[in-house]
């Protein structure tokens, strides 16, 4: 679409920007504060350089919870897009359907977060728990806090069951937004169904799509609340994903210097990815145009 | 036949997804005891106990009031913001534009522990702590980001001729946006409404850290109570099943918006 040169449009972002750069930048400025810098209290503080960096990026234990993080979001990805994709083209298109199916799709979604990991931790303690007394009357011995394995997989199942709704979502709006005219011309053109799905739906689903990945990339990149609840970071270390190690410095520790250092690494990390999926999924959009 | 064994697929999805919450519900209708001692499938004593201590003790229920003013409020400000900015983006190009539109989503990339500090500082300077303008206010800092680029999203699907057959019948801006061009991104502003509902709503870390009793939410009141009474699994479930009822009443209320899709041609 050719957009208009106008920089008048400045006037209706002007609020957007005020309020986000308010929230933002002044505690992103107290952060790389602390991050050059050793503090010992109020106003006794050492200017330290890069050195926190040096620390942190040389941190064995932090390159573990990063390669078990980028494992978990690539996961998480695969999982859940084309999922949630499935479940958009197969949601009810009109009747009473729609309704009960948008409602209990979100469920999920609006529970919050550490009352689903609390929530997890019932329901699959393999004694009293619905999915642990199911798992294991079906001979499987599972246990997610003895195992890491198990504990990945009730890990990664609470995730795709707590997200892919999101997904679906939008994807939903998405499908819906397109015109019936393309569904008309195509059915006159004698369109499979996989050509529909692939020259008009997803094309067309460009847009949520794009949010979709980029949402669940940076959320799941920052997974706290639930996988923390869930199993503590373990058995071990196997589910101590990146932010649970941050917290562990910060709070467990209480390292304000290497924490900020490390919440700057971490967040050009996502920055990093989130601009590389971006700028894919932008060309890949202009490629199907054209 | 291949339309049935779809709607299967979807069936199957939506009852596995559904276990979890029906085991909350199960419990949520057990005393601590019986859910500690017994597997039961379908609850044998029904009580409904753990209901009428929310309902009666104001900590609970003051909760989840909190909880619904500061979403609403940040609901409001994010989808009022978030409109003419997302106009913007889907139909002008200007000075820094793309940047700032990237820059917009880059604030939901720091991982949340690091706000909180200087967060506190900031409110505590403005003497909004414990208000829950100041929860509406901070959650912005991740929904307004979210909704401009939903809305966009919805808006660059909306062709431009539909603004200029509208400024050439002699509407102006403030009239053509909200007669014609709101009611046909409705499907984007339902999904950009639930979602900003959604994140405010869950997030726990900001809200009880820039609130103490007055503004105090629903997730940090289930916390504490939980961690004070020695888990008390019942109460817990109750709670988690009343916190998803604001939710899905705002989804059914939007459901029509997101379902209806827009016409072309329409104007």
């Amino acid at each position: 679409m050719n957009k208009i040169q106008d920089n008048r449009a400045w006037f209706l972002v002007m609020p957007v920007f005020v309020i986000v750069a308010m929230s933002a930048i002044i505690p992103l400025m107290t952060v790389v504060n602390y991050s050059v810098q050793d503090i010992f209290g109020p106003g006794n503080r050492v200017f330290v350089g890069a050195e926190w960096f040096i620390d942190v990026l040389g941190d064995r234990r932090l390159q573990e919870a990063l390669w078990r993080q980028f494992l978990f979001s690539g996961l998480v990805l695969l999982i859940e897009i084309p999922l949630g994709v499935m479940i958009a083209l197969t949601m009810p298109k009109r009747g009473w359907g729609v309704s009960a199916t948008l409602v209990l799709i979100a469920l999920p979604l609006l529970i919050p977060w550490n009352v689903i990991g609390t929530i997890w931790i019932i329901f699959t303690r393999p004694d009293i728990g619905l999915f642990g007394v199911i798992v294991n009357a079906l001979g499987l011995g599972f246990d997610h806090t003895a195992s890491p394995l198990d504990a990945w997989v009730t890990v990664m199942l609470m995730e795709v069951w707590h997200w892919t709704p999101l997904v679906a979502l939008l994807a939903y709006a998405g499908l819906r937004a397109i015109p019936d005219a393309y569904y008309q011309a195509a059915r006159i053109d004698g369109a499979s169904a996989w050509a529909i799905f692939r020259y008009i739906q997803l094309p067309k689903m460009r847009g949520v799509l794009t949010i979709a990945v980029l949402l669940r990339f940076m959320d799941s990149f920052l997974i706290y609340a639930e996988p923390f609840v869930l199993t503590g970071g373990g058995p071990g270390n196997s589910t101590t994903f990146l932010s649970i190690h941050l917290v562990k410095i910060a709070v467990g520790q209480f390292d304000l210097g290497p924490a900020a250092a490390f919440s700057l690494i971490y967040f050009l990390i996502v920055l990093l990815f989130c601009w590389l999926f971006y700028q894919a999924l932008q060309s890949v959009g202009t490629g199907d145009r054209a | 036949m291949r339309i049935r064994k779809s709607t299967i697929g979807l069936l199957i999805y939506l009852t596995l997804t559904l276990l979890p919450i029906y085991w909350m519900l199960n419990m949520s209708l057990r005393t601590n005891a019986d859910i500690l001692e017994n597997f039961a499938l379908i609850p044998l004593n029904i009580t409904f106990d753990n209901y009428i201590k929310i309902f009666t003790d104001e900590a609970w229920y003051s909760g989840y009031l909190n909880s619904i003013i500061y979403v609403s409020i940040n609901t409001a400000i994010s989808l009022a913001t978030a409109l003419p900015a997302a106009y913007a983006f889907s139909r002008f190009r200007f000075l820094g534009d793309k940047h700032m539109f990237f820059w917009l989503l880059t604030n939901r990339m720091a991982p949340p522990a690091v706000f909180l500090l200087p967060f506190f500082q900031l409110y505590s300077t403005f003497g909004l702590i414990d208000t829950h303008i100041a929860v509406a206010i901070s959650h912005c800092l991740f929904n307004v980001p979210l909704a401009v680029w939903i809305l966009e999203g919805f808006m660059s699907g909306v062709p431009r001729e539909i603004d200029e057959t509208a400024y050439v019948d002699g509407y102006s801006f403030p009239r053509f946006f909200v007669t014609v061009f709101v009611p046909m991104i409705r499907t984007g502003i339902g999904v950009t409404a639930f979602f900003c509902f959604m994140f405010s709503w869950v997030e726990l870390l900001l809200a009880r850290t820039l609130t103490t009793t007055d503004a105090k939410p629903i997730a940090a009141t289930m916390t504490r109570t939980v961690s004070a009474t020695g888990l008390d699994w019942g109460l817990l479930a109750a709670a988690g099943i009343l916190t998803i009822v604001p939710g899905a009443l705002v989804i059914w209320f939007v459901r029509n918006y997101m379902a209806k899709g827009f016409a072309l041609g329409r104007v």
